[in-house]
């Protein structure tokens, strides 16, 4: 007890050396703690990038494959899936929704998405958010284009712009845009931190005009039958789609309808669960967070060890307050545990510092961090994990004050009441 | 820990102590030494005889390696270390030249120090808190350390006469039967060298302590039962001692 003492008072009579190593403990405390929230907040933000979505369906083809191109609009669909097989999925009766998904043409860089009013309905991310329409409205004319957050943003476009599609995904389109049909901006997205931030949505039946005398895949121009006000006139009934994403009444049937449509006959089609491709795609560049907790780790050591520094430094000028323990009647042991009991506090404030120090910066910055990257940080008490981590910082810092503290005993052995000040 | 009142405070005999086996390094051999209960002794000799040494040998933070140690009638030579950690802490009053104190603890908390080493001392300054606090500040107050304005300094805001004088109430608090000062007044001036010794000799009469203080400065030794020229008693040979 009277150790424990010692330890309190002689750690408050070097308040301001002590102060830095807490200091710096509890910072390389929030570093960690800190990583491993934006690490869980990142999976969790990453899996759920859509929610609400039961079933992504595309033709065959890998499921990472079919949920970049269908969800991240990366890579391309090597084959469209029939209209036809959209309806008979849609008469499924475990089928809520179904919004189809066509991409394939682009603007500037960003990718066009072909899709119904549904979409802005159905989309959820994340905790289950709805996509929202900062400005303007849905589609209602033909040629009217709802913009994602990033590309009004970046392209500096307002409500009522008009923009030229491109045929095609890649970024330079010269001579192959559908110039002839221009489309007018009618609504701009709020942002969401997901890839519909930088996508262009237009309705199923402008994909089918755009495209009208492109069916040998390149333009042949004809004349008077391209023009957007005999394009009106036309039966636009969509053919084919790229993908879908498919709402069920009830999760229970999401296996089984999983089952019915990748045995599907009359088209090689593939459905995924989103949520399990996302956490296989996760583990693929989970090597990121492993990165980062190495080097959160190592700042904790870096602390850990100027701790064990200032400590052994203080030891010189501390071999006459030993000699004195000794002479009173401390054990070696005591004075042994007198640094030890003094290393582990140190830790022990560190953590809970760094601690109170990463909620109280979560709580000032979560609202901000949200609409700005995306990440949703959840305060709520410590997981186990984070305990974890903390109990082994602690632990290190009673670990590490072995160090001087066996110097110490074996100094209190050697020097006896022999030191002369 | 039951000492018997009629043994005298220190016995040595055929002692011999050596840092090392080597024949260069500094040995004490010393056949026979007594300090008597209630005696007070001026160990005199020269810096480097080994008064240093034969004073850690004697509160046994030091083994010799032959010989017998009988402090206050008991062996400690063959105690272990624990044991004699304990003993020192009952029985043994100490008194460094300086430094004698932690900086970060009041003079009162320096002056219970001990209390929380020895269940003896404790009992014998008064089993209740406010019993052991009472006497830590009498005993300032005796030694001329104003327990209700000083007392509450930290000890490396006093100066090096007052910081002896709490030293001094430490050794007393709970009355060890053993005194060792090692040269208490050489960072005293002269004035306050007389009252530190005045004050000291008057607790060790109150106590009935036995005193054995070590000095290179013999114009003190008149106030002392006996003075003893540590190269009378001892066969030092080595040309330095080693701290």
């Amino acid at each position: 007890m009277i150790i424990t003492r010692l330890a309190w008072q002689s750690i408050m009579n070097r308040k301001f050396t002590t102060l830095l190593t807490i200091l710096s403990i509890a910072i390389s405390t929030m570093l960690l703690l800190g990583v491993e929230k934006i690490r869980s907040a990142a999976r969790t933000s990453f899996i759920n990038t859509i929610s609400g979505t039961d079933l992504v369906v595309g033709s065959r083809t890998g499921g990472v494959q079919l949920l970049l191109y269908s969800v991240f609009h990366i890579g391309d669909a090597t084959a469209n899936v029939t209209w036809k097989t959209l309806e008979d999925i849609k008469k499924r009766k475990e089928v809520k929704w179904i919004v189809p998904i066509a991409l394939g043409d682009s603007h500037r860089g960003y990718r066009v998405v072909g899709t119904t009013r549904e979409y802005f309905n159905r989309f959820r991310y994340r905790r289950n958010i709805p996509l929202r329409i900062a400005e303007g409205h849905q589609f209602s004319d033909l040629f009217d284009a709802v913009l994602g957050a990033d590309v009004a943003r970046k392209l500096n476009y307002k409500i009522g712009n008009k923009i030229v599609l491109a045929h095609g995904t890649g970024p330079v389109s010269i001579g192959k845009d559908h110039g002839d049909t221009p489309f007018q901006v009618s609504g701009i997205l709020a942002p969401t931190g997901t890839p519909v931030d930088r996508a262009v949505h237009v309705s199923m039946e402008a994909i089918e005009a755009i495209h009208v005398g492109w069916e040998t895949g390149a333009f042949n121009d004809q004349g008077e039958k391209n023009s957007p006000e005999n394009l009106r006139k036309m039966d636009l009934s969509p053919k084919e789609v790229t993908a879908m994403y498919v709402g069920l009444k009830t999760k229970m049937s999401t296996f089984s309808l999983q089952r019915w449509i990748n045995t599907y006959l009359h088209e090689s089609i593939t459905a995924i669960l989103p949520g399990v491709v996302f956490g296989q795609l996760w583990s693929m560049i989970g090597s990121v967070e492993k990165t980062l907790f190495i080097v959160s780790s190592l700042v904790v050591f870096t602390a850990i060890l100027g701790m064990i520094i200032s400590i052994l430094a203080s030891l010189n000028e501390r071999r006459r307050e030993m000699a004195i323990l000794r002479a009173i009647g401390a054990k070696p042991v005591q004075v042994f545990t007198l640094f030890t009991v003094e290393a582990t506090t140190i830790a022990f404030l560190g953590v809970i510092f760094g601690f109170i120090g990463l909620y109280g910066v979560l709580f000032l910055i979560q609202p901000f961090i949200e609409s700005f990257t995306g990440l949703y940080f959840e305060i709520s008490a410590p997981e186990w994990n984070e305990i974890i981590l903390m109990i082994t910082i602690v632990g290190a810092g009673f670990l590490a004050g072995i160090i001087p503290a066996l110097q110490a005993y074996r100094t209190s052995l050697s020097d006896g009441l022999m030191i002369r000040g | 820990m039951f000492v018997q009142n009629n043994y005298p405070a220190i016995s040595l005999s055929n002692l011999y102590f050596s840092w090392g086996s080597s024949g260069n390094n500094f040995r004490i051999k010393i056949t026979d030494f007594q300090l008597k209960k209630n005696e007070s002794v001026i160990l005199v000799g020269p810096s480097g005889s080994g008064k240093s040494t034969l004073l850690s040998i004697i509160c046994g933070i030091l083994r010799p390696q032959k010989g017998s140690i009988q402090i206050l009638g008991e062996n400690t030579e063959n105690m272990s270390n624990s044991v004699r950690d304990c003993f020192r802490s009952d029985h043994i009053g100490i008194i460094f030249q300086q430094f004698n104190l932690l900086p970060y603890l009041s003079a009162i908390d320096n002056v219970l120090l001990p209390l929380y080493f020895s269940k003896v001392r404790k009992e014998a300054s008064g089993k209740t808190i406010s019993k052991i606090s009472a006497e830590s500040k009498r005993l300032l107050d005796v030694l001329g350390i104003t327990s209700e304005t000083l007392g509450m300094q930290k000890a490396d805001t006093l100066s090096i006469g007052q910081q002896q004088r709490v030293a001094a109430a430490r050794a007393f608090i709970g009355s060890p039967e053993l005194i060792i000062a090692d040269e208490p007044t050489s960072s005293l001036d002269e004035e306050n060298q007389v009252e530190f010794l005045d004050q000291l000799f008057s607790q060790k009469e109150a106590t009935g302590a036995s005193l054995l203080m070590v000095s290179h400065n013999t114009q003190i030794s008149k106030r002392f039962d006996r003075l003893i020229e540590l190269e009378k008693i001892c066969d030092t040979s080595s040309k330095k001692e080693k701290f």
